[in-house]
């Protein structure tokens, strides 16, 4: 005797043009479907669970500056190929497609901008660009941003997300780490202020360099800031990592950060602190 | 002889039959010696082959050799009285960074660097050769006591990078090597850097930012260990001599690229072949250059040390390439 026989219906797959592309997005988090443009209203913060997304250059420029007051730096600097790395795909084909995807010449755009009528210098990593990692050019803008905002005595805002150091420029990459970590050496000796603002996520080269040194370090919620990524200490120490290891919160805890601030709050807090510092 | 390498089978097979046509000599009482001497020839001759030509991967084995001289090798053979000093003065004693005070040709210099074990027991307390931050963190307390007493500092290169694990994350892996990188560019007293085995990324970068970088023959200096960018590029950690080769990491590499002021020779069969040697090729390397930033104003040493690293770094601007 069945019992159980097959049910005489079937679940529909829900088409495409169903889920027209653009409208909606998942939320990587909760799973909770968002209306996009109600996404975008909420600084593309999750309504239902403060989930932070990534954030493009543009919309992070948009988010800070007051209306129509940056001005980008350095806009013709652009990457080369200086070991002619190749592994699985050949680095320059990569930089092309990484190119075409952001419309970005390379991982960072730096520039002035005003915030809350404050003139400052500001960098800004975008981590659809080979995972914002660090190669020549991401360190020469950014080192020439900090050059820049001391020439103009400016503070200096960096918006970090990044894997780390690019592995395709090999050690030309690793020796932006010192280089602009100097820059910020010389910069501090001038009483100037430096707020790095982590965001998700910020690991490798970046955080052991220039992410680290604010004079006042913000993090967005819940990102994942850290030296070494998750699965290679997991693979390292063979064991479970701690829940809520290596997020913002972790940080606060121990005492790496000064402050977790939502997204809608950024640009105030920011305005505020360089109020008091300048 | 112990730990000899994989590429040096043919000289290993060489120097079998030297040994066994000596015994033959001597218990036969026959006389061989044209035959010895025509193998010995020969035996040169491949050891020269063999070691002009080693590819990044074979330099690589030559670099974490298990004998190869490590920081108080070459402190206790080129200067004298060392006293180690301990701690970081905020949480603990890190055994893979030793630094302290010493005489280098009778002036006090401030001597640190990466310590790697000669065997397990010593590894697990050096944590071979992989820091914490409180090893960094010591590290720039004994170049801030350089600083305030005006000695130079020497500093040796040699780990395979900063220890990836929990408690390292938690007391601030990233803050400890930037605070580092930050201070040492600013710091007022010449710092040379010699890099004598591995330079594993923000882990040597942590000890390593300096006026002059030097670099023994077979050392090598990478942005991520060849077998993790094999793992990441290639999916594969197999694919790490390939990796190894696009990466760039040996002296020779480095020097081309301008980031490095001088390499040091090695005994033709490595570092760890002749200890003495190498020593003294160390040392004349340091006499000379410390001799030169001695002669420089403070603020020159800074000036040079930040254009230095400040030119690093491959770009298209414009119509050109800089």
């Amino acid at each position: 005797m069945v019992w159980f026989r097959k049910p005489k219906y079937t679940i529909l797959a829900p088409k495409k043009k169903d889920m027209p592309d653009g409208l909606w997005t998942k939320c990587q988090s909760c799973g909770e479907i968002v209306y996009n443009k109600k996404l975008e209203e909420n600084f593309k913060v999750c309504p239902k669970c403060d989930y932070h997304f990534q954030m493009n250059v543009w919309e992070r420029v948009k988010m800070l500056a007051d209306a129509d007051t940056f001005q980008e730096y350095d806009r013709d600097i652009r990457p080369t190929d200086p070991l002619k790395f190749s592994d699985s795909k050949p680095y320059a084909e990569r930089l092309v497609e990484a190119q075409k995807k952001t419309g970005l010449a390379e991982a960072v755009v730096t520039g002035e901008m005003i915030i809350e009528e404050a003139p400052v210098v500001i960098g800004i990593l975008d981590f659809n660009f080979m995972g914002g990692s660090m190669a020549s050019v991401v360190g020469e803008k950014i080192t020439r941003a900090i050059e820049r905002a001391r020439e103009k005595r400016l503070p200096i805002i960096m918006i970090c997300s990044s894997g780390g150091a690019r592995m395709q420029e090999g050690i030309f990459s690793l020796m932006q780490m010192p280089k602009t970590s100097a820059a910020l050496g010389l910069f501090a000796e001038d009483s100037l202020p430096y707020i790095a603002v982590l965001t998700n996520p910020t690991t490798g080269g970046v955080s052991a360099s220039f992410a680290s040194l604010g004079d006042i370090i913000i993090a967005e919620p819940k990102a994942l800031i850290g030296f070494a990524g998750p699965r290679v200490i997991k693979q390292t120490i063979q064991q479970e990592l701690p829940p809520g290891f290596q997020t913002s919160e972790f940080l606060l805890e121990h005492g790496m950060i000064d402050m977790i601030i939502r997204r809608p709050e950024l640009k105030l807090t920011l305005a505020r602190l360089i109020g008091f510092l300048t | 002889m112990n730990n000899r390498l994989d590429f040096e089978k043919p000289i290993i097979e060489l120097e079998q039959k030297i040994q066994e046509l000596r015994n033959l000599a001597s218990d036969e009482s026959m006389d061989l010696s044209e035959e010895i001497k025509r193998l010995e020839e020969r035996l040169v001759l491949v050891k020269k082959e063999t070691f002009e030509k080693l590819s990044p991967w074979q330099r690589i084995q030559l670099a974490r050799h298990p004998n190869r001289p490590y920081t108080l090798d070459y402190i206790n053979s080129i200067m004298e009285g060392f006293i180690e000093l301990a701690g970081d003065r905020l949480f603990g004693d890190d055994k893979s960074i030793v630094g302290g005070i010493a005489k280098f040709n009778g002036n006090s210099v401030a001597v640190l660097g990466h310590q790697k074990g000669r065997d397990t027991k010593e590894n697990l307390k050096r944590n071979f050769g992989m820091s914490h931050p409180e090893g960094y963190r010591k590290a720039l307390r004994l170049m801030k006591l350089a600083e305030k007493f005006k000695l130079p500092v020497i500093v040796f290169i040699d780990t395979p990078g900063a220890y990836p694990g929990i408690g390292a994350e938690e007391r601030g892996q990233a803050e400890a090597i930037a605070h580092n990188l930050r201070d040492t560019a600013r710091l007022r007293t010449p710092i040379i850097v010699i890099v004598i085995g591995e330079g594993g990324s923000g882990g040597a970068l942590g000890l390593g930012l300096g006026n002059r970088i030097l670099m023994l023959e077979n050392a090598v200096y990478f942005v991520c260990t060849p077998e993790a960018c094999g793992a990441i590029l290639w999916k594969d950690r197999n694919k790490a001599p390939q990796a190894a080769k696009a990466l760039g990491i040996t002296a020779k590499d480095l020097y081309n690229t301008g980031i490095l002021d001088e390499i040091i020779s090695e005994p033709i069969e490595g570092a760890h072949r002749n200890y003495e040697l190498t020593a003294s090729g160390v040392k004349k390397a340091l006499e000379r250059n410390l001799a030169e930033l001695e002669k420089l104003p403070v603020e020159e040493i800074l000036k040079t040390r930040y254009e230095k690293y400040r030119k690093i770094g491959k770009y298209l601007e414009g119509d050109g390439i800089t």
